[in-house]
């Protein structure tokens, strides 16, 4: 589905009319990404990020695709297989450090994605499916990511494989067995090795499908804006191609300078030390972290440190893990505001710049901090208030919530005037 | 419906942390945690400027053969460099020859070509630096049961890298009268050497440089303990992470290159809108 006045593929050479009528991918592509596309006019560049995370995933799967010729997953040489890599490799350290930092990168761009869906309400009706194929895309990203981090088979790739499994150790009675057999032994090992990499090679490719199926539902409706109002006529919209291909490019070469001044000049800034020591069961690391874009779960994994009656405090700590992502699952039933915009909602923008976004900040902080005090009280009063907004507070406010007047249409947002049809119900 | 499911959820997570932080906070207030030693008395690894520092940073390769003579003569008693092969040591400024003859002086080992039996021969080129133990128990066993840390990825496998490889070098002393007063029962052990820059203050590797003119350097550089620690770090830069000149060489264009076409990206950018508001 597209508008109708979406402007439509016609083939003028030869053989372009020829594939049209066999195979129409220039059909495809025209209609997705170029001018058959009509995209909101007034989107900001919050919108910029979709785009990006497009390019980390394509960066990604090439660079990780040379790497895995190069590296061998075996408990015994995955270490030495990395230092390979990184020493006689021609432009292996390039590689690895584009792999290293690109993950990073991804997970910036897609925090910044999600989190505009957050403020202005991207995972209303009618694009439900947009955001929980986006939620799908986020925990593959970061089982991927998880299983990425173990490769190198250093200190925190075991200790994290360690901790991390040992989540499931946490569920009562089929628990240990369920740790077990995920690991294919007692502990991390080969056999866990080598289905990481598995895995690790598959996923990415799964995101990619997953990724079709999250912008195939988008284009159904069309993107949203920051006015949260739906595209009316045609002079609220411009086509994808001319003008946010130029738009997302020159904001791609900014995000890509930001990232190679990482790759080249700080690329062990985001790392751990303790994974250039090589894996040893025998020795536990002071502080096990894991990498910075789990922090925040990783906050709340550890703030529950008592036993809540008859739950045990890890299994505690492993349910609100989880759940603080499931609940993204449910945002579109609990907030029932049928504004989308933060910018119309003066409640729910007063909780999401001083309650959400200094809560996620605290969280991204201390997940990486020690597990001492004052840390650990402070994630607890974080993660009260991240339970808390998504429980409570968002289904709260948008029952109480008196939304700004809304523009009649994007027109008028962006040009102060639109002419209203003389049916129109007043806005 | 799913809101009141919602809000009880809600009401269920939060409820807990409110438990937990209670319980914290109580625990807190009635058992506060007691100050440690390594609390206290550890110290942040003293500045270290380095020709390889920051972005535009080179390796010094005079620093870096310095600093490979006083691994080759200290640390390699009881330090493998197991990374490093005698190859790459042409990348500190030897030629075919000296990298040979450096090869040639160490011991690997080797089989008998006559017998197969395990022996040991000049090591070549291709070789990488022998190991100073047989395996982690004879190790142990010859340094007061620590087996001493591999040093190839050394100032990358710890925080502030060369300026902790350095300081803990130049950091021994004797334990402060402060310290044994507050904390009596902190007193290093047997066969353990204080050091402010090791993480629990108290550690098994004995001052490795301990007197100027331990090293002879051959360009007449002065072997001060501060200056063999200096360029004993430097070296260790460059085992850890052998290509970051090139990468350094490499990052300046890959961001001149990309800043051009960000400038250019925004200048099509405003072309194409030019006649569109937004």
């Amino acid at each position: 589905m597209s508008f109708p006045w979406a402007k439509t593929y016609n083939p003028q050479h030869p053989f372009t009319k020829w594939m049209d009528e066999r195979l129409p991918v220039p059909r495809l592509v025209y209609n997705a990404v170029g001018s058959g596309y009509p995209v909101p006019r007034n989107l900001n560049y919050w919108w910029n990020f979709g785009f990006m995370a497009l390019t980390c995933l394509a960066l990604q799967i090439v660079t990780g695709i040379i790497l895995a010729m190069h590296y061998a997953a075996n408990a015994g040489v995955a270490f030495d297989s990395v230092e390979h890599i990184m020493r006689d490799v021609n432009w292996g350290w390039m590689l690895r450090y584009a792999h290293a930092n690109g993950a990073s990168a991804f997970f910036i761009v897609i925090y910044i994605h999600i989190f505009r869906g957050f403020y202005y309400g991207s995972y209303k009706a009618p694009r439900e499916m947009v955001w929980l194929l986006g939620v799908v895309i986020f925990l593959l990203m970061m089982a991927t990511a998880f299983m990425g981090y173990v490769l190198p088979w250093g200190q925190m790739s075991f200790w994290g494989a360690k901790v991390i499994t040992g989540l499931f150790g946490a569920i009562p009675l089929v628990g240990e067995p369920i740790q077990q057999w995920l690991l294919g032994g007692f502990a991390p090992d080969n056999a866990a090795l080598n289905r990481f990499f598995s895995l690790h090679y598959l996923l990415p490719f799964v995101i990619v499908g997953v990724v079709v199926l999250h912008i195939w539902a988008l284009h159904i409706p069309g993107s949203s804006n920051p006015t949260g109002v739906e595209v009316k006529s045609e002079s609220d919209t411009v086509p994808f191609y001319p003008f946010f291909i130029a738009k997302d490019g020159w904001t791609l070469g900014a995000f890509l300078f930001l990232y190679t001044a990482l790759v080249f000049f700080a690329p062990n800034m985001l790392g751990h030390p303790d994974n250039y020591i090589p894996a040893n069961p025998m020795s536990t690391p002071a502080h096990i972290v894991p990498e910075w874009y789990f922090w925040p779960f990783y906050a709340i994994l550890r703030a529950f440190t008592f036993d809540f009656f008859i739950v045990p405090a890890k299994l505690m700590g492993v349910l609100a893990m989880f759940g603080a992502i499931l609940v993204w699952f449910f945002l579109p039933w609990l907030d029932k505001s049928p504004v989308r915009s933060g910018n119309y909602r003066p409640l729910y923008r007063k909780f999401f710049w001083f309650g959400l976004i200094p809560a996620m900040a605290a969280l991204f902080y201390l997940g990486g901090a020690a597990a001492a005090e004052p840390y650990v009280m402070l994630s607890q009063i974080a993660a009260f208030y991240y339970f808390a907004h998504f429980l409570i507070i968002v289904p709260i406010v948008s029952s109480i919530e008196r939304p700004e007047p809304l523009p009649f249409s994007i027109t008028e947002a962006v040009l102060g005037h639109d002419e209203k049809p003389a049916s129109a119900p007043a806005a | 419906m799913i809101r009141i499911l919602s809000i009880l959820v809600g009401l269920f997570f939060t409820v807990a942390l409110a438990w937990s932080f209670g319980n914290g906070a109580y625990q807190a207030i009635t058992e506060p945690a007691a100050p440690t030693a390594e609390h206290e008395f550890h110290k942040h690894p003293k500045e270290l400027e380095l020709a390889s520092n920051g972005a535009f940073g080179k390796f010094d390769k005079a620093q870096l053969q310095r600093g490979f003579q006083v691994y080759k003569e200290v640390c390699s008693a009881c330090h493998s460099l197991r990374l490093v092969a005698f190859r790459d040591l042409k990348q500190l400024g030897y030629n075919d020859d000296e990298v040979k003859a450096i090869a040639a002086g160490f011991q690997v080992p080797g089989l008998d070509p006559a017998t197969g039996e395990a022996n040991t021969r000049p090591g070549l080129a291709t070789d990488y630096f022998p190991k100073p133990f047989a395996n982690d128990i004879a190790a142990r066993a010859a340094n007061n049961n620590a087996v001493p840390p591999d040093l190839s990825l050394m100032t990358k496998a710890r925080h502030d890298g060369a300026a902790y490889v350095y300081s803990l070098l130049t950091g021994y002393q004797n334990q402060p009268a402060e310290l044994l007063k507050k904390f009596p029962d902190s007193k290093t052990g047997p066969g353990l050497h204080y050091n402010p820059y090791f993480a629990n203050l108290n550690l098994a590797m004995a001052p490795p440089l301990t007197a100027e003119g331990q090293v002879t350097f051959g360009d007449g550089t002065k072997s001060t303990v501060p200056q063999m620690a200096k360029d004993v770090s430097a070296f260790l830069v460059w085992t850890a992470e052998p290509k970051l000149e090139k990468r350094h060489q490499t990052g300046w264009p890959v961001l001149l290159f990309l800043l051009f076409a960000t400038v250019l990206g925004n200048l099509a950018y405003r072309n194409v809108w030019r006649n569109e508001k937004h």
